[in-house]
């Protein structure tokens, strides 16, 4: 968070999206129903948009959700194509087949904050390869949006990895509510990077 | 504002040029055929290309089997842009934009026994397009449900507008799949039939395999462009839309707004034929005050083409404005959402400058965009 190591635990283990739940105490069933992409999703946005001030009174529908990462949906695509694999065994399901979008971690955070503006999700080798500074700029600035929340959120196997980050419009001046400090990509960069070093979690 | 609309293509069971699929749809063709492939218990109706012909179409370009069946249609449809525009890849001001939702989602299926896992990576996928035509920029892949195409589109829109890059093309496509089959199957979103979007009648949607790409510019290269766009989303339900439009109708309110338009011409709907999808969007209409605006599904030919869907019936939207032309809703018979549409019954001549285009798509995203003949 901003840079600081809050909550380390190994990712390996079994249930350290169910802990950091636990110790963030969510209060939130739909979670449990949810594929590994979509929690981390929560998580990561429900620890920001509570460290973030006045959040609830930025105007819910000019909230542009941008987020992007590098296995898009795989993790639950592979549990679908399981299913389906062998004929004497074939139990598609829906509960998975609805995960296998990478979007829908932008429409869990959607229904659970009530943002109803800008949606998009981009794929990319690495998370310099989105052009998150570019794209938040441009929403901000034509006012197509007043803040943008998004960030890279990834999710297979051991890779287990979230960045999220808020920038609002104040007066057509930006201004990085959660960090102080410039928007700007050298700053994402290496807020992006601290992350990756703080080991385990994010 | 807005960018300008230059080549185009589409590639589908009805030819691999965009001409060669706008005269089958004004002679009332349809890429729908009941097929009966050896993942399917029974027999269904959806539009497949064949592979055969894919390989003969791609022999004269590269290697047949260094690609994957989407990998082909990608590269064809993109480079029949390519070659009418003349446009460079190479140049640091030129972007190609992927929209997909599922890519290679037959390498999961063990479809090629030569390539690795790591081929079903939506990023390797850009990769091999884009190695092909020479990219600097590397493509961008957008994954946003069945909204993809055209949020790719509205998306290449702003990047132009802010100067980040002079052209952009977009190409959409996905495949028909035992993946994706089997899966709306599980939401008892699969019609039997030929699928009958906005009809009474209609029990769900037929899956469509298709690639179709456009060509966006800073440059008049057509008087044809996009003059707005946005999304929205529901906020409601992951896999269900909002029964009273919300986001839809907020996407719509948005576009005109930013278009300063009161009126358009035509609508191209997203009109999956689902009970749901297409009840909700005349919600959406009606709340717009768009109910007498003449209105087709062009799903109604090509089944659901997924992330190739708002590229392919873009195009097929301006070629409509381009010759004047409203294309008939293919499947309707009996009007069958509780808000009256009016919904095109006759393929015939009409003066034409403005299209609204709808899509819709799971986790509760929408999108539209207006398109302007001048």
């Amino acid at each position: 968070m901003n840079g600081k190591l809050i909550f380390k635990a190994d990712t390996e283990e079994e249930n350290f999206l169910g802990a950091l739940y636990k110790i963030n105490a969510l209060n939130y069933p739909k979670f449990f129903k949810m594929d590994r992409l979509c929690k981390l999703g929560i998580l990561a946005t429900e620890l920001l948009i509570r460290n973030t001030p006045d959040f609830d009174t930025f105007p819910k529908k000019e909230i542009a959700l941008v987020f992007a990462n590098n296995s898009s949906s795989l993790e639950s695509d592979r549990i679908h194509a399981q299913a389906i694999a062998d004929k004497q065994h074939y139990f598609p399901s829906p509960s998975v087949f609805v995960y296998t979008l990478p979007n829908i971690v932008i429409g869990e955070i959607a229904i659970k904050h009530k943002i109803t503006g800008e949606n998009s999700f981009f794929v990319s080798e690495k998370f310099d390869e989105i052009p998150f500074q570019t794209y938040t700029d441009l929403l901000l600035r034509d006012g197509i949006a007043s803040t943008v929340l998004g960030g890279w959120i990834n999710a297979d196997g051991k890779d287990l990895e979230a960045f999220v980050y808020c920038v609002k419009n104040l007066n057509f001046k930006q201004e990085n509510i959660n960090f102080s400090q410039p928007h700007n990509s050298e700053n994402l960069k290496h807020l992006y990077s601290l992350e990756d070093g703080s080991t385990g979690n994010h | 504002m807005g960018a300008f609309f230059g080549a185009h293509n589409i590639i589908s069971p009805l030819g691999y040029t965009s001409s060669e699929n706008f005269d089958a749809l004004i002679k009332g063709r349809t890429a729908l055929q009941k097929h009966h492939f050896d993942f399917s218990d029974k027999p269904f109706f959806c539009s497949k290309i064949d592979g055969t012909e894919l390989g003969k179409k791609f022999a004269g370009i590269g290697t047949d089997n260094d690609y994957t069946h989407l990998e082909k249609l990608c590269i064809l449809s993109v480079k029949d842009v390519v070659d009418q525009s003349g446009l460079d890849l190479q140049d640091k001001n030129n972007l190609l934009i992927v929209s997909t939702t599922k890519g290679n989602v037959d390498i999961l299926e063990h479809k090629y026994p030569h390539f690795s896992q790591q081929r079903a990576y939506l990023p390797e996928l850009a990769k091999t397009v884009g190695a092909f035509f020479k990219c600097e920029n590397t493509p961008l892949v957008v994954s946003n449900a069945c909204i993809s195409g055209l949020l790719a589109i509205i998306i290449a829109k702003r990047f132009i507008e802010n100067k980040n890059y002079k052209n952009i093309i977009v190409c959409g496509a996905d495949l028909v799949s035992e993946f994706t089959l089997s899966g709306f199957r599980s939401f008892n979103a699969m019609s039997d039939e030929a699928c009958k979007p906005f009809d009474k009648n209609r029990t769900g949607i037929n899956l469509g395999e298709a690639a179709a790409s456009i060509l966006l510019s800073a440059d008049k290269l057509s008087n044809l462009s996009i003059i707005s766009g946005a999304s929205a989303n529901d906020a409601n339900h992951i896999s269900g839309p909002s029964r009273t439009g919300d986001g839809l109708h907020q996407a719509i309110s948005e576009t005109f707004k930013t278009s300063r338009k009161t009126v358009v011409d035509l609508i191209s709907a997203h009109g999956t034929a689902t009970e749901y999808n297409d009840e909700m969007e005349s919600m959406a209409f009606s709340r717009a005050g768009l109910t007498t605006v003449p209105i087709n599904s062009i799903k109604g030919y090509y089944g659901h083409t997924l992330g190739a869907a708002g590229v392919l019936e873009s195009i097929i939207s301006i070629q409509s404005l381009a010759e004047n032309t409203i294309i008939k809703s293919l499947g309707f018979e009996t009007p069958g959402t509780s808000q009256a549409l009016n919904v095109i019954t006759h393929t015939q001549k009409k003066e034409l400058k403005t299209c609204l285009k709808a899509a819709s798509g799971f986790g509760g995203c929408n999108a539209a965009a207006i398109f302007e003949k001048l």
